[in-house]
């Protein structure tokens, strides 16, 4: 790397004087890498290869056996890869993931642009609403998600007795209870998107506006043609990031469902989780997690791309 | 990025002229929208109706479950909180999730600020430059691909603690943190420093006496982000911690679901006490935690 080749270049001139390093320090001139900067970098930088890099390494290495997390194992090459496209269960949770991130990244942006929109406009006690809305964020989910979990199987079905599915329990049906899922993450992520897209509004100048309005346009048309193309950045981050966020659903689902009925509310990250954990296909779970990693960077990329491109028009 | 930097500037401005407006009398043209504050009343009401349901039912007894639940507790019944408090062990579990939030807030700010920093005022230097494109992969790595082989390689370095978990946290935080704070640090004009420089302070006293300091905001964003994480996160300590005696507030919450999960009452005040200390804490900080996460939003 290039360590090896610029380190010994920066430190050289200051080494041979063999003077104590606050002499030596006072004399690096400006415009040269002080060593220090290489000491400011190296050690949180083996750290991370060693508690990153490495454990995506292994895990690497892994999928191409059949580990089970204990015990011998041998090398089988692509095998496990080949299995993962003809697992009904695999190809279930991708389904389950995608549909659930998906509805989520969408919510959440629509909710939050619009909560953020009415927050930043002139309201009565904006302060206190902004307090309010950012409440979820500082809550744990799996605690919240306890609470979810008997309003949706204890009270909606009493309170909401005359809807079918309600009256049943939400949770304990296979075609529905994933919208409780929705429901929980979108009730905590709209936060913490509203604040980012707070952000964005306060960085535009009023004076836009004013303008705009002297020229007769209406909000609809404020909205369209300075508003949104302005936090335009702020879009694509929050939709990029929040769709990768909620492919990685989990902490949600253990509350709510635990993966069920069934396995209808399995995510990837659970189903990871389990079968690697506690059902000895620790080799083939990590070569899920493989495929689940390329996944995730095409969407981030294909996300950046579509979404980049809209923000260059205006 | 200088679009972005001019944008954090514009943002702080904003705030205090906004509130300042607004006590002054005719500043603002702009009339109250009282239709629009009432949408946002009756919207407020899904983020408290939940806390709500919490609290009353947390001080019910338990033959006051029959109803839907939103009815308010007679008698209140304080017991729940007492059971509560011995069967997750409560001072324990709060003192370890205490430890490692702090732990990991106060690491994460005087290393990944460090490293930052010394990559942010070297980007033209292909190994900084490298440094910085290699920590933001990390961004996109999802948990579950490390999760296996972290659990096995914490076990054999003997860090399948509570320090270990701060260690982690305070790495695995670095790639998003380096993102937030280099775009940050290369709008403080380096002349502060040379300056500093011609004074003859050496590099690290430049770093901790004037750039570290300069830092606030986004020491601010990170701390935050950093306390609610470690606080809030569930699987990188179910996963890594292997002695029960450490575990933290929402593991206690998962294992005492699985044990008492009829004990309703009981349970939802043991919800309420792991929910209470963050958002007590919230309550207090709370524009300061909107306007510190507002700023590091800003990239």
């Amino acid at each position: 790397m290039t360590t090896s080749t610029a380190a010994p270049k920066a430190a050289a001139p200051a080494t041979p004087a063999g003077s104590p390093p606050t002499v030596r320090r006072k004399r690096s001139r400006l415009g040269r890498t002080p060593a220090a900067h290489y000491w400011m970098v190296v050690p949180a930088l083996v750290l991370f290869f060693v508690l990153h890099t490495v454990p995506v390494i292994v895990g690497v290495f892994f999928s191409f056996t059949d580990y089970a997390g204990y015990g011998v194992w041998d090398f089988v090459g692509l095998r496990n890869y080949g299995a993962l496209f003809q697992d009904d269960r695999v190809i279930e949770a991708y389904g389950f993931t995608f549909g659930v991130a998906i509805a989520c990244t969408v919510l959440v942006n629509v909710i939050a642009l619009g909560i953020a929109l009415a927050l930043n406009a002139r309201i009565k006690f904006q302060a206190l609403f902004r307090g309010i809305f950012f409440v979820p964020y500082v809550l744990s989910i799996l605690v919240v998600g306890y609470v979810f979990q008997y309003i949706f199987a204890n009270s909606l079905p009493q309170l909401l007795n005359g809807i079918p599915v309600f009256r049943d329990n939400i949770l304990a049906n296979p075609d529905w209870a994933w919208t409780a899922i929705v429901f929980l993450t979108v009730w905590q992520g709209v936060a913490f998107s509203t604040i980012l897209y707070l952000a964005g509004l306060q960085t535009i100048p009023q004076e836009l506006y004013e303008a705009s309005s002297i020229d007769g346009a209406s909000k609809r048309r404020q909205f369209a043609s300075i508003t949104f193309p302005l936090i335009g950045a702020f879009f694509t981050i929050n939709m990029v990031l929040a769709m990768k966020t909620y492919l990685q659903v989990f902490d949600q689902i253990i509350p709510l469902t635990n993966g069920g009925p069934g396995t209808s509310t399995e995510s990837i990250t659970l189903l990871i989780f389990r079968g690697g954990f506690q059902g000895g296909e620790y080799a083939y779970q990590t070569a899920n997690a493989v495929i689940y990693l390329i996944v995730i960077i095409l969407v981030s990329i294909f996300q950046f791309k579509v979404l980049s491109r809209r923000e260059a028009e205006f | 990025m200088a679009i972005s930097t001019q944008g954090a500037t514009t943002a702080r401005a904003a705030l205090p002229r906004t509130r300042r407006s607004r006590s002054g009398i005719g500043e603002d043209s702009r009339r109250v929208n009282w239709w629009l504050t009432a949408l946002i009343a009756v919207l407020s009401l899904t983020v408290l109706i939940p806390l709500y349901f919490a609290i009353v039912t947390a001080l019910k007894t338990p033959d006051q479950l029959a109803g839907t639940g939103f009815e308010l507790p007679a008698p209140v019944d304080l017991q729940n909180f007492a059971d509560a408090w011995n069967l997750t062990d409560f001072p324990r579990t709060l003192a370890n999730t205490a430890f490692i939030t702090a732990g990991a807030v106060v690491l994460t700010l005087l290393t990944n600020s460090l490293v930052s920093y010394a990559v942010a005022r070297n980007m033209h230097k292909p190994f900084f430059k490298g440094v910085y494109f290699y920590v933001l992969t990390a961004l996109f790595v999802p948990f579950p691909i490390i999760m296996l082989p972290v659990v096995k390689e914490t076990a054999v370095l003997g860090l399948d603690n509570q320090a270990g978990l701060i260690l982690l946290y305070t790495v695995y935080g670095l790639s998003l943190n380096v993102f937030i704070y280099v775009a940050f640090i290369r709008s403080i004009p380096i002349e502060l420093e040379e300056a500093a420089r011609t004074d003859g302070a050496g590099t690290w006293r430049v770093f901790w006496r004037v750039v570290f300091p300069l830092l606030g905001p986004m020491n601010a964003t990170v701390g935050i982000l950093t306390c609610v994480w470690a606080w809030n996160d569930f699987l990188l300590p179910l996963v890594v911690l292997s002695d029960p005696a450490a575990r933290t507030l929402p593991l206690a919450q998962y294992i005492f679901q699985g044990q008492f999960n009829t004990d309703y009452t009981t349970a939802f005040a043991s919800y309420l006490m792991a929910m209470a200390p963050l958002l007590l804490v919230y309550v207090f900080a709370q524009r300061w935690v909107i306007s510190g996460v507002m700023r590091g939003s800003i990239k």
